[in-house]
């Protein structure tokens, strides 16, 4: 009824959908490096989901928190380092260091988050063998909790801005600028889940992993530890989250705030279901093509708001039309 | 909680989660601040069940009088606001139990209703609205009615998905409600809508009777809605629906087996969760007399949710007193306002580690003839037959 009166009224009728096709094929390029680059950071988080809902069937709506505890600790790192809004004149060794030394205290921020977040919050509910409704609202909750103290400590406002380098153009592809930026992070973030994926596929944690995936109380039979399992599979996606949380302060350097993780955690879950979840490979590709959609779409439609709308819609075709995502394989099916 | 999904899932934990509502269902049994309370009252006769309750509902209707010292609002907060407020939240609670409680089927978007039955309302009667105007007593059927085709067009392609991934998707449901609020120019995005109507009688002195500031009939109106829709969510729940939803929460398969269309039913939960939630919105954008884009979050989303899990999934009492208290403490302890979202969500992981039945546990009592089999059972005076689950059926 309503849509009715939407489209037969005269002042409704204005054009709030508009299709430009025109703006997309003259940024089509710009747009897809620039969704590939988003894209890697969604695959990053993603990654986090994957693991944790393979090993405990459960959406860890908490671990958008654990990224985001991750930047807070990027950012202040590199603030007490003395980096600022603008880019920093020393030489380009030191920055390196930096930047080491910054994603090392994400990464460590960002899993002890999470190392926490699983001993408070789901270890409790385990062992009390609770029902799954339970391990949502939980999760829900931590969320909630852990964002609201973060309000509650630094405010509401973001954190200052910090510049890490100057974003110095590379080379020319498509008639499209390539930016230092975006191959740092695209590469970094494929390396990383290279890595992630070889760590899961050989040794002889990784098989833990992928037999609590399969089957825990076999696993616990054949004599896998599930408890540190779970622990590891937490931390683990925490160290991808504090990764994350460097690229996402390099692209974003005004972002770091409160509630800055809630959206961006929900679309890197989509990531995940759209790639297939359960499957690293799948968080990856899933991630880097919500990034291209997304970024297609608010282009078309004219709105950075879009981009969030445009990937819940994929996610729920997705969902509709293969459940399994694309990739499909789950963790525990994967071969040694 | 369903065992299996259409879903990619890996673990088969069939028993895990079998035991699991087991072990809580016992729990649910042996607990609670309230058992004792239930006892006495299923046992009392049905007159003086009613004698009691209309004591309640009258106590209900007295509240913005009993602006005495413990209850009292902190200055600044108008009480019978506060009440207005408080109920408008138990209202949504009850609309989000028969989802989430009834049917087991974890909305996260659910302010999503709400805002479609606000701008419904808004629309149809403020100024600033090019659309035609009537009466907003009419706005409220027409809130409630978009609200379900809106839930119809959420459920029909998302409930054929189980639990956690429906949980995602309403919850990215609720932000493009948001979102699209926000980018059509048509809904106005933070400018919003001023002067909403509101119910037609104007005092002696010419001040409408329902004026924003003036919670009391505001309140009543809301109240009287709450009875009525309590009551028919009740029979609802008695009904053949009804007893579809709790087997599907219990086992979505097992339902599926033994012939309850369950696809149909989650429909018809979401649809009728909706209608109540759009029926909320509408009163609220009545009483504030403007809507715009700013409330209609996700943490208000979560907010109604912590309202259901902390009065009892489940229960519609414990909803009314969950949605009741939600709204009550930041208004109570304007001290801890700030802090409100991080108290809910510390209170919702405490609860589910320690209480995770709510405050006040569902029943647990055969879905159908419950008054008749419990005085058949209370006449042998044989506890092990009333709390073991064969007799009793289903635990709810």
């Amino acid at each position: 009824m309503l849509d009715l009166l939407l489209t037969t009224h005269p002042v409704l009728d204005n054009s709030w959908i508009t299709l430009d096709f025109n703006a997309l094929a003259q940024n089509f390029w710009s747009a897809t490096f620039d969704g590939l680059t988003f894209g890697a950071i969604y695959g990053l988080i993603a990654v986090g989901y994957t693991l944790v809902y393979g090993v405990l069937n459960l959406i860890n709506f908490a671990h958008s928190e654990v990224f985001i505890v991750g930047a807070y600790g990027v950012v202040m790192t590199l603030t007490a380092l003395g980096f600022g809004p603008s880019a920093p004149t020393i030489g380009i060794g030191s920055i390196i260091a930096d930047l080491l030394l910054a994603l090392i205290v994400g990464m460590i921020c960002s899993a002890l988050m999470a190392f926490l977040l699983e001993r408070i919050a789901y270890r409790p509910l385990r062992r009390r063998n609770a029902p799954r409704l339970a391990f949502l609202i939980t999760a829900i909750g931590a969320s909630f909790a852990v964002q609201y103290l973060i309000f509650v400590i630094r405010g509401a406002n973001a954190e200052p801005a910090v510049t890490m380098f100057v974003n110095s153009p590379v080379f020319n592809v498509f008639g499209t600028i390539i930016f230092s930026q975006q191959i740092i992070i695209v590469i970094a973030a494929i390396v990383l889940m290279v890595a992630t994926d070889l760590f899961i596929r050989r040794g002889r944690t990784g098989r833990g992993i992928r037999a609590v995936a399969q089957d825990p109380d076999t696993a616990t039979l054949m004599g896998v530890n599930k408890e540190r399992i779970i622990v590891i599979t937490f931390v683990l996606g925490g160290l991808l989250a504090g990764a994350a949380a460097l690229f996402y302060v390099m692209l974003v350097p005004s972002g770091v705030i409160y509630n800055g993780g809630f959206i961006l955690g929900i679309k890197a879950f989509a990531a995940a279901v759209l790639g297939g979840i359960g499957n690293v490979r799948g968080a990856l590709l899933g991630g880097l093509l919500l990034g291209i959609i997304g970024n297609y779409g608010q282009i078309l439609l004219g709105d950075s708001q879009w981009a969030d709308v445009v990937a819940f819609v994929v996610l729920v075709l997705v969902l509709l039309i293969r459940p399994t995502g694309i990739l499909g394989t789950a963790l525990g099916r994967s071969r040694a | 909680m369903s065992t299996s999904s259409d879903g990619p899932r890996i673990l088969p934990d069939a028993e895990s989660a079998r035991e699991a509502i087991e072990t809580e269902s016992v729990v649910v049994k042996r607990h609670g601040p309230f058992v004792g309370l239930r006892e006495k009252w299923d046992g009392l006769p049905r007159q003086g069940q009613w004698a009691w309750m209309l004591l309640v509902v009258a106590l209900a209707y007295a509240l913005p009088y009993l602006n005495v010292f413990p209850l009292t609002t902190e200055p600044g907060n108008d009480w019978p606001l506060a009440c207005f407020s408080m109920a408008v939240y138990a209202l949504v609670a009850v609309g989000l139990n028969v989802v989430v409680g009834y049917a087991g089927l974890l909305d996260l978007g659910y302010v999503a209703f709400f805002a479609v039955g606000s701008y419904t309302s808004a629309l149809l009667t403020s100024p600033d609205s090019p659309l035609m105007k009537i009466p907003y007593l009419w706005t409220l059927p027409v809130g409630m009615a978009v609200a379900m085709i809106f839930g119809v067009i959420l459920g029909v392609p998302t409930l054929r998905l189980r639990g956690d991934y429906l949980a995602i998707v309403t919850l990215g449901f609720g932000e493009i409600v948001r979102i699209l609020a926000t980018i059509i120019p048509a809904m106005k995005g933070q400018v919003g809508f001023q002067n909403v109507g509101h119910p037609p009688g104007t005092q002696a002195d010419g001040i409408p009777i329902f004026a924003n500031s003036n919670g009391t009939p505001w309140y009543w109106l809301t109240l009287t809605i709450i009875i009525i829709v309590t009551l028919l969510v009740g029979n609802l729940e008695r009904s053949r629906v009804g007893r579809a939803w709790i087997a599907i929460r219990e086992d979505e398969d097992a339902a599926e087996t033994m012939g309850v269309p369950t696809f149909k039913y989650k429909v018809w939960a979401f649809a009728i969760g909706a209608c109540v939630g759009g029926l909320s919105g509408a009163l609220f954008a009545g009483q504030v007399g403007f809507v715009n884009n700013q409330k209609f979050d996700v943490q208000t989303s979560i907010l109604f949710l912590a309202a259901v899990v902390l009065g009892g999934t489940g229960n519609k009492v414990g909803a009314l007193i969950g949605g009741a208290i939600v709204a009550y403490i930041p208004l109570r302890f304007t001290a801890i306002a700030d802090y409100k979202y991080l108290i809910f969500g510390v209170a919702l992981v405490v609860l589910m580690i320690y209480r995770s039945q709510g405050l006040v546990p569902a029943k647990v009592r055969l879905l159908a003839y419950a008054r008749k089999v419990r005085h058949r059972d209370a006449e042998p005076p044989a506890p092990a037959v009333r709390r073991g689950g064969t007799t009793e059926g289903a635990a709810s």
